[in-house]
């Protein structure tokens, strides 16, 4: 069978998998979640508890009493559809919610994850060439104190930072909120310009926290390399220290990377939930602390699922793309496709 | 030639036998010395290594800081089984200060609220807005995190292992089978899977706490550790061993793990410091605990949601206060991964040791040192 059949069909396995399973916690869930609910709308106000329950209950994807297939299948058929149930705590469809909240998100992650891939690689490189050096020393120490402090830890340093400092900054790189007021979206200038002032403080709290220890591992990796006996030869053949960093050197280097490039998109959308309350940055994390907070089991449900087909989707290219970069890896029929 | 267990550990070590003792298996030898050979093994793989690692400054640092947490922790649980020994330490050489719990004190008087560090030095770091003193919370929620930790580190190293080494290696059915469980388990995003399962099993213990943190982190260094044995099952030593008809085991323990070990410990502490991350950030949103400053992520969150320690001027302490044992413990994680791995990677360490025995080096890279 051809390769990337099997794999598609792995992924799609996958995409199953984790939806069924999110239907089994929610099958959980629920009873204690709704009657949560129900206290909590029926403090505030002099509703029959009943009404309220029931206006909950039409609204959530499956009947609670129904049989665990019914339910099942009535949850599945609605997904198909794109349906993911109606959000209490937004107001309005869960699909429509997350649609909207995406996008932002990504803007933060794809600004992390360049930043942080550039600073690394360069600096990993040059730090393993110069190994032992004052720049490789202090790089070393650097790299090691920045990783050591976590993400949330750096989001509010740089709120501190910024809020203690002169105005310009705090105007520059705003730590509320995803967008400049009075702007309408749009691809305009203004709109985007703003957009990326906004998403700088989310994206440098990942950045600082996380060049650290990759860099360190690209260091540790070219120097591996270094020692094998293709670069020596290399050098011996008089090749330029050029083709040899790049060509030898570097994409060996690379390679172990490429799956922490995997972790990081599945850490950068998992933290999201703390960084985004932290920033009260409106993309999906922001909505799932939400759902959690207010126990709204669709939107909780449905943030989970978005952010698992987005950690899906990068998987599968990822692999789709590693048996390219590195020929070792073979992929075909004798089951040692990576 | 009956070849038994003991012959082939003694065949490890060349300098032991000078490559000639153990060829003809003469079992009185290997009688006379095993109880020396044992002592020889631990002296390699104990003593000889933490000798090593210790002369790194990072491994030196690292552990300093380690043993301070875990006497701490070792101090709070004495004091939680009703031993005042530090309070009593404290008061013979005249401190002021004294830990206690970190429960909100009722009817507490106006002067607890709000100190300012290092002005009353009853309260060193000062107190919350509720009267918590800042430096007893701090103290308090030690012994948690290590209980955390620990369990979380135990329990995702040895599934990650496990997993990666038999699927990258086995190949075939077992691969498939276990990369896809490794595929489902790594997509499901790990803080939000934490969050429902903490909201459905409410969990107390931080053993169970520290376990369901690490739930699907282990698939990760399964990957990784799967990828790992993939290129280094096509190495040439390891297409050796298996021509020479070594048994599989024999060849994973000897020819592939010494290979991960750098993998296996800096997962170790990845998956540590993700406890440490996870939990404080759990506390942080409010999703653990019960109203006490357990943990420095509910400290975070007091400063920052109850007290608006970044809005309100002068009340920065409060945020600054739990950030220090955090990042020192994150750290000490880090120069620990960092201080080992001269030790345990082997490349590198023939990188060193080739700078003065030049021949040496072409040998490591046929039977690498296990």
């Amino acid at each position: 069978m051809n390769w990337y059949l099997k794999r598609t069909g792995q992924a799609l396995f996958t995409l199953w998998a984790v939806v069924t399973i999110a239907f089994v916690l929610a099958w959980n869930v629920p009873g204690s979640l709704v009657d949560h609910m129900v206290d909590r709308i029926v403090q505030n106000s002099n509703i029959d508890p009943e009404i309220v329950r029931e206006s909950i209950e039409s609204r959530l994807m499956f009947d609670p009493e129904a049989s665990l297939l019914e339910g099942y299948l009535t949850y599945m058929s609605a997904l198909l559809e794109g349906n993911l149930g109606y959000s209490f705590v937004a107001g309005q469809d869960v699909s429509t919610t997350l649609a909207e909240a995406v996008p932002w998100t990504l803007l933060v992650m794809s600004l992390a994850t360049l930043g942080m891939f550039a600073i690394s690689l360069a600096l990993g490189a040059i730090m393993a060439y110069r190994e032992g050096s004052w720049f490789d020393i202090a790089n070393t120490f650097v790299g090691i104190v920045t990783t050591s402090v976590p993400y949330f830890v750096a989001a509010f340093l740089l709120i501190l930072w910024v809020g203690y400092s002169d105005a310009p900054i705090l105007e520059l790189f705003p730590p509320r909120g995803r967008q400049p007021p009075r702007i309408d979206p749009g691809f305009t200038v203004a709109f985007v310009w703003g957009a990326l002032r906004h998403a700088v403080l989310p994206a440098l709290s990942y950045i600082i926290t996380g060049y650290g220890l990759l860099a360190l591992s690209m260091r540790g990796n070219s120097i591996q390399t270094l020692g094998e006996d293709y670069v020596r030869v290399a050098e011996l053949r008089g090749l330029s220290s050029r083709r040899i960093a790049l060509r030898y050197v570097g994409r060996n280097a690379v390679l172990p990377l490429y799956t922490s490039l995997l972790l990081s998109i599945g850490f950068m959308l998992g933290s999201s939930v703390v960084l985004e309350q932290i920033f009260q940055y409106h993309g999906v994390g922001y909505w799932m602390y939400e759902a959690i907070d207010a126990t709204d089991v669709p939107l909780m449900m449905g943030t989970f699922i978005v952010i698992t087909v987005c950690v899906v989707i990068a998987t599968f290219v990822a692999d789709m793309t590693y048996s390219m970069l590195d020929p070792r890896i073979k992929s075909g029929d004798q089951g040692e496709a990576y | 030639m009956k070849r038994t267990e003991d012959d082939r550990a003694g065949d490890d070590d060349p300098r032991t036998d000078g490559g000639t003792g153990d060829m003809f298996g003469d079992s009185e030898i290997t009688a006379v010395t095993r109880r020396q050979r044992a002592r020889e093994t631990f002296d390699e793989s104990v003593v000889a290594p933490f000798k090593v690692a210790w002369d790194d400054w990072r491994t030196k640092v690292a552990l300093l800081i380690l043993g301070g947490f875990v006497a701490t922790a070792l101090l709070v649980w004495l004091h939680q089984a009703g031993y005042t020994l530090l309070n009593d330490v404290l008061r013979v050489l005249g401190s002021p200060w004294e830990l206690e719990v970190p429960r909100s004190p009722v009817g507490i008087t106006d002067e607890r609220r709000s100190v300012r560090p290092f002005e009353n030095w009853q309260y060193p770091l000062g107190t919350f807005d509720n009267g918590v003193d800042i430096l007893s919370a701090l103290l308090w929620a030690t012994p948690g995190m290590l209980q955390m930790v620990l369990a979380g580190g135990v329990f995702s190293t040895a599934m990650a292992t496990v997993v990666g080494t038999v699927s990258g290696y086995k190949g075939g059915t077992v691969e498939s089978v276990l990369n896809t469980i490794v595929d489902i388990a790594m997509s499901i995003p790990g803080l939000p899977l934490v969050v429902v399962l903490v909201a459905i099993i409410q969990p107390s213990s931080p053993y169970v706490i520290g376990v369901l943190i690490t739930i699907n982190i282990w698939a990760g260094l399964a990957r990784t550790i799967h990828s790992q044995v993939l290129s280094l099952r096509e190495k040439s030593y390891v297409e050796a061993s298996r021509t020479m008809g070594i048994s599989t085991p024999q060849i994973i323990r000897k020819d592939i793990l010494p290979n991960l070990m750098p993998y296996i410990t800096v997962n170790f502490v990845y998956a540590a410091r993700r406890v440490v991350y996870d939990s404080i950030a759990l506390y942080y949103l409010g999703l653990l605990g019960g109203g006490m400053a357990e943990n420095w992520g509910v400290m975070l969150d007091w400063a920052y949601n109850l007290y608006n320690a970044l809005t309100v001027s002068g009340k920065a302490y409060m945020l600054l206060a739990p950030m220090v044992p955090i990042v020192a413990l994150s750290m000490a994680l880090i120069l620990l991964s960092q201080g080992t791995d001269r030790l345990f990677n082997p490349r590198v360490r023939t990188r060193h040791a080739g700078e003065t025995v030049q021949e040496d080096d072409t040998d490591c890279e046929v039977n690498p040192p296990a």
